[in-house]
């Protein structure tokens, strides 16, 4: 971890959305969105950045980024998995579904693959629930799944990037 | 002739988008018909669904519609002859599931286009705002809210004239109101149709509680998983800031409103509403003490009244209708319907809306068509996290806040998932403490600590290693985080353990007592073998095995390494012989 954010990186992006919504704190949650939307994360120096611009300490931000299970503080795969664990998911055998992706790809929840392709993030629900067990890749979501239909999926991309 | 596709996030997850597209694609110049868009039907069990109205009026309503079917549904409108589309066409059966509803909440969801305020007008859409605005002081405004009986939607069922009333007698110049749409209970989306379906009436229900309670500014706080609701509501708001429903002298009266979105980040515990507040000023979302109240002292300080998406989605029928028609449905004390998200392990899963009163068989058999796959019914789960199971002994209670709440559940927000005999019940109140545990959020020891503790007892007993007294001590630790805890999360979190136990202690002594479980569904207590004289070796499940588990040669009988084996249940499911089984 740097403790300082850095003159080399640009910061045009974050210095715009804060603009944008205002640096006021209470604006902070909306701003990190804007940020993760932009990125795919949120990046450390960014983070000392907002900090420094909102008037409140880094570890205010990590608090509230660790807080929400929306915010990653890790970049994100080509593909990110959303498994849904929601209730009518769970009952409809959604744990099969996430074990046999898991071992398919060799990483648990929230991991990304080594080769940068897949990440496996765990949700509490997708809120297509007469669809369950489901999965959502890149906003797609895919229902009805068995543990096999889920692995054909993944390879199905993953031989689209080969 | 008008094609319209429900293309709620439900009916897009099951395939609308592209079956809007294909329609498009082929309809040319000289047709005398259009193509069109609709929220959530709600009959999520058989989208994608797609209409062919004329007038308004539907003339048939198509469902489970591939792109396949494109050609076929533009040739039978082009030349009105719907008999191309009689096999899609929804069954006598399937219809009943929306004619024996009663929809208030709902009552423009499937009907209107949600991104179209003159569509929502043209059906006496903002009447009710205009009445309140030139007819009626915010006295008589809640006095028709007290009349109808109406109480909160989200779970609590606190009387919502009484909330509005104690916000509007709260001294204060910038007063908020505010709009929970953080709708955290897995397996509950009645908020996300609403919004993403109907999104203005949600904005005249909340402008006319903001004329209610003399609020000036309006948020909405609403899922960030749900970006359909949220597109929709920005374009509705746009629409009503320009058609002058929102902004600065609204109609041409004194009353000026804003409204503005923010997108929760994810956290189960904002749905309590200081933790809510919380987060909309930026910070992690921590329940305060109360008193003081929201009423009092809430968003920033100020005075602020927090009501759920379906409260608000009843309250220009209530002023449009009058009070006494809302409270003339229901029960002595809960008034009006409810809406439900049906799901689990049901035949007909969707939203459903029904005048309480109605039993819970009811819902679950007569509109949501019995257990899948001629099953047996074992529980009903009612209000997620914060609430319980309810057995089958229990189906004749009828839905109304006391009715469920002696039960050990709760009304809740409307999450209805239907649990069939291949449920474990361990497994189930296991699956809620894990969720509560990872979503409290630390602030009291007794939720902190005691969720945590619970979810281990659960964890080891489905595991097989559960001991004598585990039943017992699971019992004491519930009632001492409810009496610990803070705020509704903590205090409701037991309702899973302490239903389950109560209704089904038997399932809780087998797992402990004889190491098995009897739905068949704890992995680690149970086996999968093949049986030597039923396998033709058909190679069967040895292709399917998702981990490679299952070995053997051509005709010959096969064998499961049971290191291996994840216990996925697939290779039982598919065999045609019955030679693999289930200890």
């Amino acid at each position: 971890m740097q403790d300082n954010y850095t003159d080399n990186t640009d910061y045009s992006s974050v210095e715009e959305i804060i603009l944008e919504n205002g640096s006021n704190k209470t604006n902070l949650i909306t701003i990190l969105q804007r940020v993760q939307s932009d990125y795919g994360y949120l990046p450390n120096d960014i983070i000392y950045y907002t900090a420094n611009r909102l008037g409140i300490s880094p570890a205010d931000i990590i608090g509230v980024a660790t807080f929400y299970s929306q915010f990653r503080l890790k970049p994100i795969g080509k593909y990110l998995i959303m498994s849904c664990q929601g209730t009518a998911c769970h009952v409809n055998s959604s744990e099969t579904v996430l074990k046999s992706i898991s071992d398919y790809l060799g990483i648990e929840d929230g991991e990304t693959t080594d080769d940068g392709l897949f990440t496996l993030q765990k949700v509490a629900c997708l809120g297509c629930c007469s669809l369950a067990p489901v999965i959502m890749i890149n906003g797609e979501a895919y229902g009805n799944l068995t543990a096999e239909k889920a692995v054909a999926i993944l390879r199905e991309l993953k031989e689209k990037e080969v | 002739m008008k094609i319209i596709i429900g293309e709620g996030s439900c009916g897009i997850a099951a395939g609308a988008a592209k079956v809007h597209a294909a329609i498009s694609a082929l309809i040319n110049d000289s047709d005398s018909f259009s193509i069109g868009s609709t929220g959530c039907i709600g009959m999520c069990f058989l989208e994608p669904i797609v209409e062919i109205r004329n007038n308004g009026k539907v003339l048939r309503r198509l469902v489970k519609v591939t792109e396949k079917d494109a050609p076929n549904i533009c040739k039978s409108v082009r030349e009105n002859n719907f008999s191309l589309v009689d096999y899609l066409t929804i069954k006598p059966e399937d219809e009943e599931f929306l004619t024996k509803q009663t929809r208030i909440a709902l009552r423009h969801c499937g009907i209107v286009d949600p991104e179209s305020i003159e569509d929502y007008i043209n059906i006496d859409g903002y009447q009710a705002l205009k009445k309140v605005l030139k007819t009626m002081s915010p006295e008589q405004v809640i006095e028709q809210v007290k009349i109808s009986g109406l109480a909160g939607r989200g779970g609590a069922g606190f009387p919502t004239w009484f909330k509005w009333n104690a916000a509007r007698q709260s001294q204060g110049k910038n007063k908020y109101l505010i709009c929970n749409a953080d709708e955290g209970d897995p397996g509950a989306f009645m908020d996300r149709a609403v919004i993403e379906s109907d999104p203005h009436s949600l904005i005249e229900g909340m402008l006319i509680g903001a004329y209610a309670i003399g609020a000036k500014k309006m948020i909405v706080y609403v899922r960030a998983e749900y970006p359909l609701a949220i597109k929709h509501l920005e374009k509705a708001i746009e629409q009503a800031k320009a058609n002058n429903y929102l902004g600065e002298n609204i109609l041409g009266t004194s009353f000026s409103c804003d409204m503005l979105i923010k997108a929760g980040a994810g956290a189960f515990v904002c749905g309590e509403e200081t933790a809510l507040i919380e987060s909309l000023e930026g910070k992690r979302g921590m329940p305060r003490l109360k008193p003081p109240f929201p009423a009092q002292k809430g968003y920033l300080d100020s005075p602020s009244n927090i009501n759920n998406v379906e409260t608000f989605a009843n309250i220009s029928w209530i002023i449009n209708n009058g009070g006494e028609a809302f409270a003339a449905m229901g029960t002595e004390n809960s008034k009006g319907t409810k809406v439900f998200a049906l799901t689990g392990k049901v035949v007909k899963g969707g939203l459903v809306e029904i005048p309480m009163g109605k039993t819970l068989r009811e819902v679950i058999f007569d509109i949501g068509g019995g257990i899948k796959g001629g099953k047996k019914f074992k529980a009903v789960q009612m209000g997620g996290p914060s609430g319980g199971c309810i057995p089958e002994s229990l189906l004749d209670t009828i839905i109304d806040y006391k009715a469920l709440g002696a039960t050990g559940a709760i009304m809740g927000s409307g999450g209805m998932v239907v649990m069939d005999e291949t449920t474990c019940m361990v497994g189930m109140a296991k699956f809620f403490l894990d969720f509560t545990a990872s979503e409290s959020c630390g602030k009291c020891v007794h939720c902190r600590i005691g969720t945590k503790r619970l979810q281990e007892i659960l964890t080891r007993i489905v595991n097989g290693e559960g001991r004598d007294g585990d039943i017992e001590l699971l019992e004491e630790l519930c009632y001492a985080i409810k009496d610990g805890a803070l705020c509704g999360l903590g205090q409701t979190a037991p309702n899973p353990v302490l239903t389950t136990i109560k209704y089904f202690r038997d399932e809780y002594e087998e797992h402990i007592k004889n190491k098995k479980c009897p739905a068949g569904e704890c992995a680690a207590l149970i086996k999968y073998s093949i049986l030597p004289d039923k396998c033709k070796g058909c190679t069967l499940c040895a292709k399917k095995c998702p981990v490679k588990a299952i070995d053997g040669q051509v005709k010959l009988p096969h064998v499961i390494d049971v290191k291996k084996c994840i216990k996925c249940g697939l290779c039982y499911s598919i065999c045609r012989f019955g030679a693999i089984i289930k200890e």
